[in-house]
């Protein structure tokens, strides 16, 4: 019988996914010392929340309205290396690897495995900035950390941040104080180098105070052909009237999963412009929160996705308008060849006393192949009535008539093709804000459009083994 | 240098090239007019390939060659340029890169080197005075907040950039001012030699006191049905397409 077959079918699904859950559940139960000892008391107590969080919860499935263009069990089901002791590596990742976004002058810092890398644990700045381990600023400054720590990415929500918050023990700490400007931008390297399978958790917290200003990038690389899965949360504090411009460039390889989740809680008059990369990857998922909790708060958001072969890329976005006079505005393109899959899927919520709130929705994609789907889901729940928003979605082909109109000047059909290609994705590019990164980025896009490898000029002589 | 015989040409199976026959010969002029809607828009775009009509029947030869074999591109290489009644806009393309683009893809298809910057931008500066265009809108993307006039400057200037050897202008004359009309007129004139054609195709006879054409037809329905000296644009204009289509129907 037909129903037979579906319920046979759904009760293996669901014990699929139990056998999953109870994987990553024993994963911290017999680890619970190990995470425990390399912890303060305070992030201890939180890791047991999130515990108890993820016993409900669990990885989440397509069932699920927020995850139901991503299925996740796959690449949760396969065995991974777990670094939950930071491994002795006896190679010295700064002096071995240098990302040298040309001409970029920034603060670099290094993770891998969701482990701190640099010599230097913390680096205090005679401004007042403090960069660096997370887990050694949660022992030496604890009243700045326990302040912000947990506070932003709620564990009780979503599995994979209950995860994240069960088992991560490390990542990238900023700390911005009042009315400073950080002099030169941050850039955190997030590097998968290994040559084992390994799941990884990655947690960044950054806090920029009022009337601070900088820049940050955050970039992911694949450096070894392993089969990698990445569950990062980063959570991101911004004062009033402070900026913040923040970059994210993914660039992994088709055996590698990243899961990345952002939250961004703004306070009156702030300004954040982010911009993500989406360059290479097997699955990618970003979650983004904006939470806009003080008048005159302003956030714009952008990213770009490039998928081919059977990748997938799923950007998730919820933007909460919870006071008056905010504006917001989205826009994410997809880019995507082959059988590869792209998802939008984006909220923007406007409280009830939110008036005066402008927020734009845009959602924009190319499809090159037949096989290539996009799904779509752009919403707005509006509470207040004084506002103006807007959202919308296309899907296409590349513009016949400009093809033809390029041919018609001589251009060949694979040239002809880069430039309507690029210049969709130069709306995003052009967003960027530091001007070194920008031009990098426009070289890796194009290298990657014109189906090079990702990889920097630089670092892709420099693969390590 | 062009060949067209028994042409039949269709789109989503409705014919509207119903057999068009046309030579052209080095350093002629052909005008080419009629009604809206008689297929010169369609004849223009079959010459330059475009994929979307279908051709059934007939064949076109080019400088010896059989033209209906080559690509789009192909054929702009060789020497073909369709200035388009209607330019696209294409946003987030410059047209400094659109050009470049254009002229180094031609050259490497023809086997040549590809312009040095600075060799680009000095033809750039020399053939925007060609048809005045204003320096501002090479640094825009291509025809993307262009008026009317402007796109159509736009059209002369790439024809010019490009030196074609068959030029084909599609109501380029279309929606000018007086003003507008004569640059455009002067500028498709500087570019003539004894070596190139042009084909202009135009509704009325106005173009026509600053370019004077060696033939002038007249396409109606598919088919060229007079061919005649300059002479026949000015009876067109004084008789009115009816004249045409009472000789026909
Ligand atoms: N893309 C198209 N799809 C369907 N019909 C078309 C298309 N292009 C042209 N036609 C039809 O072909 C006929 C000739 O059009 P066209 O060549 O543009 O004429 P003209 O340029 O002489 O005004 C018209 O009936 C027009 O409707
Ligand atoms: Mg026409």
């Amino acid at each position: 019988m037909e129903w037979g077959w579906g319920e046979a079918l759904k009760n293996n699904q669901m014990k699929d996914i139990k056998d999953i859950n109870q994987k990553y559940i024993d994963l911290y139960t017999k680890n619970k010392d190990i995470l425990h000892s390399n912890s303060s008391e305070f992030v201890n107590q939180i890791r047991e929340k999130a515990f108890g969080a993820f016993q409900t919860l669990g990885i989440p499935t397509k069932s699920n309205e927020e995850y139901k263009y991503t299925d996740l069990s796959n690449t949760f089901s396969k065995d991974y290396t777990n670094y939950l002791n930071k491994k002795c590596e006896n190679l010295n990742i700064e002096s071995i690897f240098k990302c040298d976004v040309i001409n970029l002058d920034a603060d670099v810092f290094y993770l891998s495995k969701g482990w701190y890398q640099n010599t230097e644990k913390i680096k205090t700045y005679n401004n007042g900035v403090i960069i660096g381990s997370l887990k050694a600023v949660s022992e030496k400054y604890p009243d700045i950390f326990n302040k912000h720590y947990s506070k932003y990415a709620d564990c009780t929500k979503d599995g994979l941040v209950a995860l994240n918050t069960s088992l991560a023990q490390d990542g990238l700490f900023i700390y911005v104080p009042k009315n400073v400007k950080a002099e030169k931008p941050i850039q955190l390297i997030n590097l998968l180098l290994d040559n084992n399978d390994e799941f990884s958790n990655v947690r960044n917290l950054f806090i920029i105070e009022d009337n601070a200003k900088v820049d940050i990038i955050f970039c992911n690389d694949s450096l070894t052909e392993n089969t990698f899965l990445t569950n990062s949360v980063t959570e991101i504090f911004v004062g009033e009237n402070a900026h913040l411009n923040y970059h994210k460039v993914q660039n992994d390889h088709n055996k590698s999963s990243n899961i990345s989740s952002t939250f961004i809680h703004q306070s009156a008059n702030s300004n954040v412009e982010s911009v993500t990369i989406s360059l290479i990857g097997g699955l990618i998922r970003n979650n983004l929160t904006v939470v806009l909790d003080g008048k005159g708060a302003n956030n714009n958001t952008y990213g770009i996705s490039l998928a081919d072969k059977k990748q997938h890329m799923d950007n998730y976005s919820f933007i909460h308008h919870k006071e008056a006079h905010c504006d917001s505005a989205q826009l994410f393109k997809n880019i995507l060849d082959d059988s590869a899959t792209g998802a939008f899927n984006g909220k923007v919520l406007v409280d009830r006393n939110a008036q005066k709130t402008n927020a734009l929705q845009s959602n924009k994609n190319i499809l090159l192949a037949n096989n290539a789907k996009m799904n779509t889901k752009p919403q707005l729940i509006i509470y207040a009535d004084d506002v103006k928003c807007s959202h919308g979605a296309t899907v296409g082909q590349l513009d016949e008539s400009a093809m033809f109109y390029m041919r018609a000047r001589g251009i060949g059909k694979k040239e002809a093709k880069m430039l309507l290609m690029y210049a969709f994705a130069f709306e995003i590019i052009g967003k960027i804000k530091v001007e070194e990164l920008r031009n990098n980025i426009e070289d890796l896009v194009i290298r990657r459009l014109n189906g090079e490898l990702g990889l920097c000029k630089n670092c892709s002589q420099r693969v390590i083994n | 240098m062009l060949k067209i015989k028994n042409l039949k040409a269709s789109i989503n199976n409705k014919e509207i090239l119903k057999g068009i026959n046309l030579e052209v010969k080095p350093g002629e002029v052909h005008a080419i007019m009629g009604p809206n809607g008689s297929g010169k828009s369609t004849l223009a775009a079959v010459l330059a390939g475009n994929e979307v009509f279908e051709v059934t029947e007939g064949e076109i030869t080019y400088l010896g060659e059989d033209l209906l074999n080559l690509s789009v591109e192909k054929r702009a290489s060789k020497g073909i340029f369709l200035g388009f009644q209607y330019p696209i806009e294409i946003p987030g393309v410059s047209m400094v890169n659109f050009m470049k683009s254009a002229v180094n893809e031609q050259r490497k298809t023809r086997g040549e080197e590809p312009l040095t910057a600075s060799a680009f931008l000095k033809l750039m500066r020399e053939k925007k005075e060609i048809v005045e265009l204003e320096a501002k809108l090479t640094n825009r993307s291509v025809n993307e907040g262009f008026s009317g006039g402007e796109k159509k400057k736009n059209e002369i200037f790439q024809m010019a950039m490009l030196e074609p050897k068959l030029a084909i202008l599609d109501e380029t004359d279309s929606g000018l001012d007086i003003d507008a009309l004569r640059i455009v007129a002067n500028g498709i004139n500087k570019l003539k030699t004894k070596d190139n054609a042009t084909i202009v195709i135009t509704h009325y006879q106005r173009l026509l006191d600053y370019i004077v054409p060696d033939f002038v037809h007249i396409l109606y329905n598919g088919r060229i049905v007079k061919t005649a000296g300059k002479e026949l644009a000015l009876e067109l204009e004084e008789k009115g397409y009816d004249w045409i289509k009472s000789q026909i129907d």
